[in-house]
């Protein structure tokens, strides 16, 4: 969310930044004063509760902080991040344990954004064609999006339990598994198990949008295309996915970001476990169970700055353009 | 200002002192594992009665580690409302800045009747900031009645703990046909309490204490695998599979429902199994853990709580009145002869009505005084992060997750990250 509020801060200030230059009469500059005046309430308000805590997070990633006494903070330069002691390196670089959920991160990421959009493109194609009960459909769609995480995390993990669970009750109801399965508990299930709710949570936002953009699509191209008598897949893969390509790169980008950062589902699933600890639940052990408020930090900058190099590269390679154009 | 000020504290003072001086609301945080709470709410009605003022009980949760980091937020935050903490053995170092020195408010001849170690462990720069209340151990209880059916002895060690073990759950199983009843059951959920386990089964194979006096990591060597491996050839066998979601008191109610040959517990179990009601009264003997090996020896890990007295009180000199009374030789008494638990008073354990209501108290002088101490000591602020490593990697053993040596290898390389950020 914060991120969507900056992007719309920079779209305006950028409008207002070339608007100054060209022309400095009179009026162009009580307007620029006038769209500063207008702005700054929302950019004191990102500075105290997006700016302020992301700079006090920077800054305690350079200190020894600790969680039962912040004001005993001392600077350490970069010996949270990595450094070099008796033949030794350590700090979070240096941590196996880092390394391993960055890696989780990344796997999540990837395989839940990618079955999320294809299964919310079928969703939303579903859902372009008029039928009967369209609008009731479309809003049913919408409640696993609807429903707080830490709720549904919570009702999923009851029903994977292993012993009680309905889902394990149903699997051995119909012969699929002959024993009940640890799904939350076991190294080989438990990525499974997070993926598969992500996916049942965020497909409908995935579908959502791109529903927003089949629907503005020209119909002349498909009157053209129904005429040459081209075939139903062709006309989805040469017309319609080029044409809504720019509304899914925007798609991805706001599902990539939320799913880089994530820590209630996997927290509430799996707690702690290595098998799924994202950089996010990482960063959470350090500055709370272990109260080490500096070494977590670190951690939170290093998740901050993975995120941003996440989507410079797609941006770049995709080359995704939020104007529209 | 500095004139209407003035006077207006000084009025301020004065009532304060009037109120002080009149009844004090204080709020107590107690544990409520086993009898925990009815006792503490007892003895604190008692001294409400006796002194006019009016005792609030909280309770926490159960697991030590959850319960750290409430009071650790609590006490963070300067928070007032409570007056009174039961802190663990490995907490006092941790959390010392936020308690009151009970020094100035506790005679010392009264200190000293106390084991002199632990109050040397709540001693932190020389400011007292808890006092004894009972102190623990790890103990083997088991089921008299069966040992005695077979003709077997109470094992001296963890091989012939878990032969016996086999051999009563099979003999047992064969003959009530049910498959209820397991052999041992332990503290082994993923929790504080795991790590104690784990730690006496290392350490009485020799394998020490993972981090040794001089905070050197003691882990690479090939007693603390086998000790590990050990373990969890339990699990599935003597064990039950869900005992690795096992607290104090999961494997308390398995045992004391008959459905557990040995339990490893802490020694408020003994009142509880032997208590009213409970089917195995009367059943049970209590022993030493067992050896590790030929060579090893029993080894019992140190527990055991404190009051502190919160800097943040509004009542400071009541609450650690409360304390003095609460930690005093009748409370403790009490708490032993119905809750069986251990005293801190040195003279009560020569007490002819505890050694005979309790018989359990008679052999604990020895457990209690070669009790091996976690090290909390030595790794200071990073105690929390040693204790989650170790217990993730044994209950990652315990589950099959990985051999006991790799993920060694793991704890050892968390350790030695933690201990040159830490300096210890």
């Amino acid at each position: 969310m914060a991120t969507a509020t900056t992007e719309l801060a920079d779209r305006a200030l950028g409008a207002a930044s070339i608007a100054a230059p060209a022309q400095k009469s009179h009026l162009t500059r009580s307007r620029v004063r006038a769209a500063w005046l207008f702005l700054a309430p929302m950019l004191i308000l990102l500075a105290m509760v997006a700016g302020w805590p992301l700079f006090r997070t920077i800054w305690f990633s350079f200190t020894d902080a600790n969680l039962s006494d912040l004001s005993s903070a001392k600077f350490i330069g970069f010996e949270n991040y990595l450094a070099y002691n008796d033949g030794e390196w350590y700090g979070v670089l240096a941590d196996g344990e880092w390394w391993n959920a960055v890696w989780n991160t990344l796997k999540f990421s990837v395989v839940s954004v990618t079955i999320e959009t294809i299964l919310g493109l079928i969703v939303a194609l579903v859902l372009n064609a008029s039928f009967p009960g369209r609008s009731l459909v479309r809003a049913a769609v919408l409640i696993p999006w609807a429903i707080p995480t830490i709720v549904s995390a919570k009702m999923w993990s009851w029903m994977m339990h292993d012993q009680f669970g309905i889902l394990n009750h149903m699997l051995l109801g119909v012969g699929l598994i002959s024993a009940p399965l640890a799904w939350t508990a076991s190294p080989d299930l438990a990525m499974t198990a997070v993926i598969m709710v992500d996916v049942w949570k965020t497909t409908p936002f995935m579908a959502l949008l791109i529903l927003a953009a089949l629907q503005m699509l020209p119909t002349d191209c498909y009157e053209a295309a129904r005429v040459d008598g081209i075939h139903p897949v062709r006309v989805f893969f040469k017309v319609t996915l080029p044409l809504i390509r720019p509304a899914l790169m925007v798609a991805v980008i706001f599902r990539l970001l939320d799913a880089l950062r994530i820590f209630d589902l996997i927290y509430v699933l799996t707690s702690n476990s290595k098998d799924t600890m994202s950089m996010s639940v990482y960063a959470r052990q350090q500055l709370v169970d272990f109260q080490s408020v500096g070494y977590g930090s670190a951690a939170s900058t290093l998740l901050f700055l993975t995120v941003g190099l996440c989507v410079v590269l797609y941006i770049t390679f995709g080359r995704v353009r939020f104007d529209g154009r | 200002m500095m004139h209407s000020t003035v006077p207006a504290f000084i009025l301020g003072a004065l009532m304060a002192v009037s109120f002080a001086a009149s009844a004090v609301e204080l709020t107590i945080s107690c544990g409520a594992v086993g009898q925990e709470r009815a006792l503490c709410e007892q003895a604190t009605a008692a001294w409400a009665k006796q002194t006019g003022h009016k005792v609030t009980v909280t309770i926490p949760s159960d697991r030590t580690n959850e319960r750290y980091f409430q009071y650790l937020v609590d006490l963070g935050a300067g928070d007032s409302r409570t007056d009174i903490y039961q802190i663990d053995v490995i907490w006092p170092r941790l959390l010392a800045k936020h308690f009151v020195d009970l020094k100035p408010y506790i005679p010392p001849e009264e200190i000293q009747r106390h084991f002199p170690s632990i109050v040397t462990n709540n001693t932190v720069d020389g400011r007292l900031v808890g006092m004894p209340w009972f102190t623990d151990a790890g103990m083997l209880y088991y089921r008299k009645d069966l040992l005695e059916k077979y003709g077997l002895p109470v094992p001296q060690d963890w091989s012939e703990l878990a032969d016996t073990a086999l051999y009563i759950q099979l003999q047992e199983r064969k003959a009530s046909g049910s498959g209820d009843l397991w052999g041992y059951v332990f503290q082994g959920a993923p929790y504080e309490g795991l790590s104690c386990n784990a730690l006496e089964w290392i350490a009485s194979y020799g394998g020490g204490t993972v981090i040794g006096a001089d905070g050197a990591i003691t882990l690479d060597n090939p007693l603390v695998v086998m000790a590990l491996a050990r373990a969890a050839s339990w699990i599935g066998t003597v064990a039950p599979p869900r005992v690795l979601s096992f607290n104090e008191e999961d494997a308390r109610q398995t045992f004391q429902l008959g459905n557990a040959v040995f339990m490893r517990n802490w020694i408020y179990a003994w009142a509880l199994v032997n208590g009213q009601g409970s089917p195995v009264a009367g059943k049970v003997g209590v022993a030493p853990l067992p050896r590790g090996g030929m060579k090893g020896m029993s080894a019992s890990t140190l527990g055991g709580w404190q009051l502190a007295v919160s800097k943040y009180s509004k009542n400071p000199a009541v609450a650690a009145e409360l304390v003095r009374y609460l930690t005093g030789e009748a409370v403790q008494k009490q708490r032993a002869l119905i809750g069986s638990y251990a005293p801190t008073l040195m003279q009560l354990y020569d007490d002819p009505e505890l050694a005979a209501t309790q018989p359990i108290f008679s052999s604990l002088r020895p457990i209690l005084d070669n009790a091996v101490a976690r090290p909390a000591t030595r790794t200071g602020d990073s105690y929390m992060a040693v204790t989650t490593h170790f217990w993730e990697v044994v209950h990652a053993v315990l589950g099959g997750r990985g051999s006991a040596i790799t993920n060694l290898s793991g704890l050892q390389e968390q350790l030695r990250l933690l201990k040159t950020r830490g300096n210890w």
